[in-house]
C-alpha cells in the first residue's frame, strides 16, 4: 500500500512493517521511517490546518526546520505540538494532524525523566561531515570528546544525499568514522540529541531521546525495548572546555503566492525523503530554485521514476553542467522564470511561471543555505550577513567556540571535511593536545556551477497569501503592516507580525522576514541583521527539564527528627523554607481555628510541647567571639555570663531588623547562637561577611550546628513539672534556675525508643543506649509563660520527646504548632522578623528600644538610628490592633486608615496588619500592626476595610496579654 | 551558567557563589563623625559603571569564604579573582 515507496534504497527496513493510525486512517510503514516519510509513502502530504486562516498545509522539510507539518500524538502517550518530521515512526503510533494547535495530556505522565552531567575538552555539536571529521580529529589526539546529534543515526546532511567520500558511498565512511569513535574510551557519541541551548563558559544542554523510537512494549516487533527503568529522555548538562558547533545549514524557501499549500516542499527535503526513506515526495514535479542545489533534487526524483515537469531557475545564468544533465533527462530547465502562484486546495495541482500554468503534484523550492547559527549566537556570537552566499554566518572568533562546514557557510562536502578537521585542530591547539598524522577524507569533486541569485520573494501576485512565517500564518502583508506602523527593526518587525516566535523558533522564516522587510524599507540587509537566536533551538518539554526534581523532590524537604511521630499524631503542615513543620494538631471533627484554640488555652492553662529543632543554631568560637558578637548584636553580649542566655536583635547597617534569636554562653570563648528557622544560612553569611571582610583580625570561627541539635520547648504553668520529673538532677526552681539561664544534664537511661543493636560507628561516637545523653535546657520563653527549652543531640531526639511527652501525660501535656507559637508570641508582641518587619523596621519601631544598648560604642547599625528619616515621629511603629466587634478577625495585610469613612483618593494609609489571630486567652480576636506614629495613638479607634466595609478598631499596647510578665516564672 | 574561579575551590558554577556588591568600600572605621549625608552615601550608594567592576562575591555553597573580583560589567568576564588580603590588581 506503499504506493510511493521505491523497491529498494534508504535506510528504512522493509523486511518488518509497522502499523499506525494517522488521522483515524490505518497506515502502514517501517522502521527507520518518520512519521513524515511514512506518510508521504502513502501519498499523504497535508497534516493539518493553520492556526489562523485554517488553510490545509502539509510536510515542507524533511526535518526540525519544517514549520508546517504539526501533529499530535494520542497513542502511546498523548503529546501536542511535534513536527511529522521528527517523530520517528513506531508500531501502533496514533497521531493526527492539528489546527496550528494541539492539547496537553490531561492524565499525569508516568515516564521518568532525568539529567546528567558530562564534561570535555571538545563538544561537537552535529555528526555530519563535518562533525565527525572534527571529532575523529580530536579522538585521535586523545581529547576527551563529546559528539552530539539530533537524528537518529550520524551522517547528517550525507544520509538524504548520494555523495561519495574515498571513492566509495559516504555512508561507509560514516559507518567507518562513528566506529572508530566507539572504540575511544573518551569519546561519547550520542544519537537522538538535540543540542538546545549554549550557555556561558561552554556549557551546552541537550536533550536525549531515549525510548520513543523502542514503541511500547506491546508495540514492539522485534529487537530492543525499552526498560521500564529506563528515562524517556535526558537532559545532558555538558560543560566543555571548547565548543565546536557543525549543525549543519537549513534550506531557505523562497516567498511567492499560495507558498503554504500541501505538497509545496523544500528541496532537499524530496532529496532526503527518497534518498534515507525511499519516498517520492510526488509524481509530478516542479522544482524552483535560486542556486544549483535543487539542481540535484530534480535529477534524482527523475532518475527515481518522477516526471519532473521543469526546474524554474530565477537566475538567468543557468549552471552547464547541471542543465545538461536535466537535458539528458528531459527535464526544461526555465531560466530567468520566476514561480508566482500555485492552485489546489488540499493539495497542489499547478504552478503559474510567467503567464504559464505547469500542472503538478509537488513543487519543490529552494531559496539557498541558511547557516545553523542559533547555538553559535546563543552564546554571544555576532553575525555578519555574507552577500556572495545571501545569508547570515558567524562573524567573529569567540574565546572557546567554533563554528565549521555548513554553519559556518561551507558549501560543499570536501569542504566541510576539510572544515572540521581544521576546527578541531584549531581547538586541540588552544587545549594542549597535538594533532596527530592522518589522511584527510577525500570528496568526489564538485560539481561547478553558478552563483546563488539573493531571493526573498517573487512580488507578484497578493502579499495576504505570501506566507513568510507559515506557522504563524504570517505574511508579507503583515510585514508591509508593520513597517506601514513604523517598525524599523527587525526585532519590532517580529514582535508585530509575530514571525519567528511559533515552535520552530523562525528556522526558515526568520531569515526572509529580515530580508523581505530590509527590501520593503530599502536598507541593506546586513545592516539590518536578525533576530536574537534564543535557546531552546527546538522544543524541550517541561518534563525533560524538570527531570526527577518534581514533586517532593522538586526542593530538598528538611524534617525534623520527630518528623514521624508528628505524623503520626496527624500533623497539619506548615512549610517554613525547606522545613516541614507541625502547624496544629487536630483532634477529630477540628478545624485549624478550633485546633489552635485548644492548644493555646492547653499552653497558658498547663502545659504545651513544641517542636523548635528548626531554629537555626551557629555555634560561634574563639577567643574573640565575644567581641565579635557585640558588634553584630545591637544589645550587649559580651557581658553576658556563662550559663546565661541573652534576647539579641541583629540589624543592617541600615540599622533595620534583619534577624533575632537566643544566645548562650557556653563558655568565655563559645556562644550558641539561634536564629529564625528561616533566616538561619542568611545569618551565617552575613556573620562570615562581617568576620571576613572587615574584621580578618577577630580569631572567631562559624560553624551551623542546626541540624545537630533538636530543641524541644516545654511550655507552661505545669511545664516545671515535667522537667523536674524527666531531669531529677536538675533543680528546676526558680532561684536555682532563673529565666535567661541554661543548665547542662544528663538524660538517664532506661531510655526507650532506641535500637540497642545499632553499631557505635553508625551512631558518629555518640553514647550507647545504655549511657547517658547530655541534654542542655534554657529556661528562654516565646509565649510570656513559664518554660523549658530541651536542647538534645539529633540522634536521641525522638527518643526524649517521648521522654517528655511521657512525663507530661498526666498534666495534659500537649503537642502544639506553630500556628499556637504565633499566637501566644503575638498576645506577647513578640515580633516575628519578615512578617511583623519587611526590611524598613528598626528595634525602635517594634518598640525594643530595651533591646539597643546605648553604652556600645559599636554595633552594626548604630550610626543609622541617628539619621533624620529614623528619627521621625511619625515611623510605623508596632501596635495592637482590638476590633471593636470582638469576634471580627482582621485579615493580616489589611490597610490600616483613619476613617470612620473612606475619602477621596488617594487616601492617606496609616499602616497594615501583620499579624492577626483569635486568643483563646482574651476570648476575642487581636492584630498586630504597624501604624504610623502608633504609640501615640493608643487608645484612638482607627479602621481597617475588611469585605467591602470599614470596620473600626481601637489601638492597643502591643503586648495584649499578661503585660506585668507574671507568668514567666512560674 | 558562567564559571567563576573560587581562589580557594577553583572553578564552580555560578550558582554557588553569592555575589556582595562594589568591593573596596571599607566600612566607615568611626562611623559617628560622619554626617548623615556622608554616612547615607556609604550606605546606598554605589559605583556603576560600564565595563570592569571590583566586586565582592561569596562561594556560598561551597567553601563560604569571600574574595575580590573584577569582572566586566558588559562581558560578564571576569578580569582578575583575588584574595580579601591582595591589592587590587591594575586594570586598564
Ligand atoms: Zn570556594
Amino acid at each position: 500500500m506503499n504506493a510511493l515507496r521505491l523497491p529498494a534504497g534508504g535506510r528504512i527496513d522493509r523486511s518488518t512493517t509497522y502499523e499506525f493510525t494517522f488521522n483515524g486512517q490505518r497506515l502502514t510503514g517501517h522502521p527507520g521511517d518518520t512519521l513524515a516519510s511514512a506518510l508521504l509513502a502513502h501519498g499523504i502530504h497535508r497534516t493539518g490546518t493553520s492556526i489562523k486562516l485554517g488553510r490545509p498545509r502539509g510536510i515542507a522539510a524533511a526535518w526540525a526546520e519544517d514549520p508546517n507539518g504539526l501533529i499530535q500524538i494520542e497513542e502511546p502517550f498523548p503529546e501536542p505540538m511535534l513536527l511529522a518530521t521528527t517523530v520517528e515512526l513506531t508500531d501502533g503510533l496514533t497521531a493526527r494532524g492539528i489546527p496550528g494547535q494541539g492539547r496537553l495530556a490531561d492524565v499525569p505522565d508516568s515516564a521518568r525523566y532525568d539529567a546528567r552531567h558530562s564534561h570535555a575538552d571538545l563538544l561537537v555539536i552535529g555528526a555530519g561531515p563535518t562533525g565527525l571529521c572534527a571529532a575523529l580529529t580530536a579522538a585521535r589526539a586523545g581529547a576527551r570528546v563529546v559528539l552530539v546529534d539530533e537524528q537518529s543515526e550520524a551522517g547528517g546532511y550525507l544520509l538524504g544525499s548520494t555523495d561519495r567520500i574515498d571513492g566509495g558511498p559516504a555512508l561507509d565512511w560514516v559507518a567507518a568514522a562513528t566506529a572508530e569513535l566507539a572504540g575511544f574510551a573518551d569519546v561519547l557519541h550520542l544519537q537522538r540529541t538535540t543540542a538546545f541551548g549554549h550557555f556561558d563558559d561552554g556549557f551546552v544542554l541537550a536533550l536525549e531521546r531515549r525510548t520513543d523510537h523502542l514503541g511500547t512494549p506491546t508495540h514492539v516487533l522485534g529487537g530492543e525495548t525499552a526498560p521500564p527503568h529506563k528515562s524517556r529522555q535526558r537532559v545532558w548538562r555538558i560543560r566543555a572546555r571548547h565548543v565546536l558547533v557543525a549543525a549543519g545549514a537549513h534550506e531557505r524557501p523562497v516567498v511567492f503566492s499560495d507558498n503554504d499549500r500541501p505538497g509545496i516542499m523544500l528541496a532537499g527535503g524530496a532529496r532526503t525523503y527518497l534518498h534515507r526513506y525511499g519516498v517520492l515526495a510526488g509524481r509530478d514535479v516542479v522544482v524552483f530554485t535560486t542556486n544549483d542545489s535543487a539542481y540535484a533534487a530534480a535529477v534524482d526524483l527523475a532518475d527515481a521514476g518522477a516526471r519532473v515537469h521543469a526546474v524554474v531557475d530565477a537566475r538567468a545564468a543557468t549552471p552547464a553542467a547541471w542543465v545538461q544533465k536535466c537535458v539528458r533527462r528531459g527535464i526544461p530547465v526555465r531560466a530567468g522564470r520566476l514561480v508566482t502562484g500555485t492552485e489546489g486546495v488540499e493539495r497542489i495541482t499547478a504552478v503559474a511561471v510567467a503567464g504559464e500554468r505547469i500542472p503538478c503534484d509537488l513543487l519543490l523550492v529552494s531559496g539557498g543555505w541558511n547557516p545553523a547559527v542559533h547555538l553559535f549566537s546563543q552564546a554571544g556570537g555576532t553575525l555578519r550577513y555574507d552577500g556572495g552566499l545571501g545569508a547570515f554566518v558567524p562573524g567573529e572568533e569567540r574565546d572557546g567556540v567554533s563554528v565549521a562546514g555548513g554553519a559556518a557557510g561551507v558549501a560543499e562536502l570536501g569542504g566541510c571535511l576539510a572544515d572540521g578537521r581544521r576546527a578541531a585542530e584549531g581547538a586541540l591547539g588552544g587545549l594542549g593536545f597535538v594533532p596527530v598524522d592522518s589522511p584527510s577524507p577525500v570528496a568526489e569533486a564538485h560539481v561547478d556551477g553558478q552563483p546563488s541569485l539573493v531571493l526573498w520573494r517573487v512580488a507578484d501576485g497578493d502579499q495576504r497569501t505570501q506566507f513568510v512565517d507559515l506557522q504563524r500564518d504570517a505574511t508579507v502583508a503583515d510585514i508591509a503592516c508593520a513597517i506601514g506602523a513604523g517598525m524599523r527593526t527587525v526585532e519590532h518587525v517580529k514582535r508585530y507580525t509575530t514571525i519567528g516566535t511559533a515552535h520552530d523558533q523562525g528556522k526558515t522564516s526568520g531569515v526572509l522576514a529580515s530580508g523581505i522587510a530590509a527590501e520593503l524599507l530599502g536598507r541593506p540587509v546586513g545592516e539590518l541583521g536578525t533576530t536574537t537566536f534564543r535557546p531552546p533551538y527546538t522544543p524541550v518539554a517541561f518534563a525533560a527539564l524538570a527531570g526527577r526534581d518534581r514533586g517532593s523532590l522538586f526542593d530538598p524537604e528538611r524534617t525534623t527528627a520527630v518528623h514521624a511521630w508528628h505524623v503520626a499524631r496527624g500533623a497539619v503542615w506548615e512549610d517554613v523554607g525547606q522545613w516541614k513543620r507541625p502547624r496544629y494538631y487536630p483532634l477529630p471533627g477540628e478545624d485549624m481555628e478550633a485546633a489552635v484554640l485548644r492548644e493555646c488555652a492547653a499552653v497558658r492553662g498547663g502545659v504545651g510541647i513544641l517542636d523548635g529543632s528548626t531554629l537555626g543554631k551557629i555555634d560561634v568560637q574563639g577567643p574573640d567571639a565575644a567581641e565579635f558578637l557585640n558588634r553584630l548584636y545591637t544589645n550587649m553580649i559580651a557581658t553576658l555570663k556563662v550559663g546565661s542566655v541573652r534576647y539579641g536583635v541583629m540589624c543592617g547597617a541600615d540599622g533595620m531588623v534583619i534577624d533575632d534569636g537566643t544566645v548562650l554562653r557556653l563558655a568565655g570563648d563559645r556562644f550558641l547562637v539561634y536564629t529564625t528557622t528561616g533566616g538561619a544560612a542568611a545569618v551565617l553569611e552575613w556573620m562570615e561577611e562581617w568576620l571576613q571582610t572587615e574584621w580578618p583580625d577577630l580569631r572567631v570561627y562559624l560553624t551551623s550546628v542546626t541540624e545537630q541539635w533538636a530543641t524541644f520547648p516545654v511550655v507552661g504553668p505545669r511545664s516545671r513539672d515535667v522537667i523536674g520529673t524527666v531531669f531529677p538532677d536538675v533543680d528546676v526552681s526558680n532561684a536555682a534556675f532563673p529565666f535567661m539561664t541554661w543548665r547542662d544534664t544528663v538524660l538517664g537511661s532506661n531510655r526507650s525508643g532506641h535500637d540497642a543493636s545499632t553499631p557505635r560507628s553508625a551512631r558518629g561516637g555518640r553514647p550507647a543506649p545504655d549511657q547517658d545523653v547530655p541534654v542542655r535546657l534554657a529556661r528562654v520563653s516565646f509565649s510570656g509563660e513559664l518554660a523549658y527549652e530541651v536542647n538534645v543531640d539529633s540522634w536521641y531526639a525522638r527518643a526524649v520527646w517521648e521522654r517528655l511527652v511521657a512525663a507530661g501525660e498526666r498534666h495534659g501535656i500537649t503537642p502544639y504548632g506553630t500556628e499556637t507559637m504565633h499566637v501566644l508570641r503575638a498576645e506577647k508582641a513578640y515580633p516575628i522578623v519578615g512578617q511583623d518587619t519587611d526590611g524598613t523596621v528598626t528595634p525602635h519601631d517594634l518598640g525594643m528600644s530595651w533591646a539597643v544598648s546605648k553604652k556600645k560604642p559599636f554595633f552594626v547599625g548604630k550610626r543609622s538610628f541617628h539619621r533624620a528619616d529614623n528619627q521621625r515621629a511619625d515611623r510605623k511603629q508596632l501596635v495592637a490592633l482590638l476590633p471593636v466587634d470582638r469576634n471580627l478577625f482582621l485579615p493580616e495585610g489589611s490597610q490600616v486608615i483613619e476613617g470612620p469613612s473612606v475619602p477621596e483618593p488617594p487616601i492617606p494609609m496609616l499602616g497594615h496588619v501583620t499579624s492577626s489571630y483569635r486568643s483563646a486567652a482574651l476570648e476575642r480576636t487581636f492584630a498586630l500592626a504597624l501604624v504610623k506614629a502608633g504609640r501615640t495613638r493608643i487608645g484612638e479607634t482607627v479602621h481597617v476595610p475588611v469585605a467591602g466595609a470599614l470596620v473600626p478598631v481601637e489601638v492597643a499596647e502591643p503586648v495584649v496579654f499578661d503585660p506585668e510578665g507574671a507568668r514567666r516564672d512560674g | 551558567m558562567q564559571l567563576i574561579t573560587c581562589p580557594y575551590c577553583g572553578p564552580r558554577e555560578e550558582a554557588e557563589f553569592h555575589y556582595g556588591g562594589q568591593a573596596h568600600v571599607p566600612h566607615p572605621a568611626d562611623p559617628g563623625s560622619l554626617s548623615d549625608e556622608e554616612w547615607a552615601h556609604h550606605l546606598f550608594f554605589r559605583d556603576n559603571p560600564r565595563g570592569p567592576f571590583a566586586e565582592r562575591w561569596v562561594h556560598a555553597l561551597g567553601c563560604r569564604r569571600w574574595f575580590n573580583a573584577v569582572r566586566d560589567t558588559v562581558s560578564y568576564r571576569f578580569h582578575h579573582i583575588y584574595r580579601l588580603d591582595q591589592a587590587r590588581p591594575e586594570t586598564p
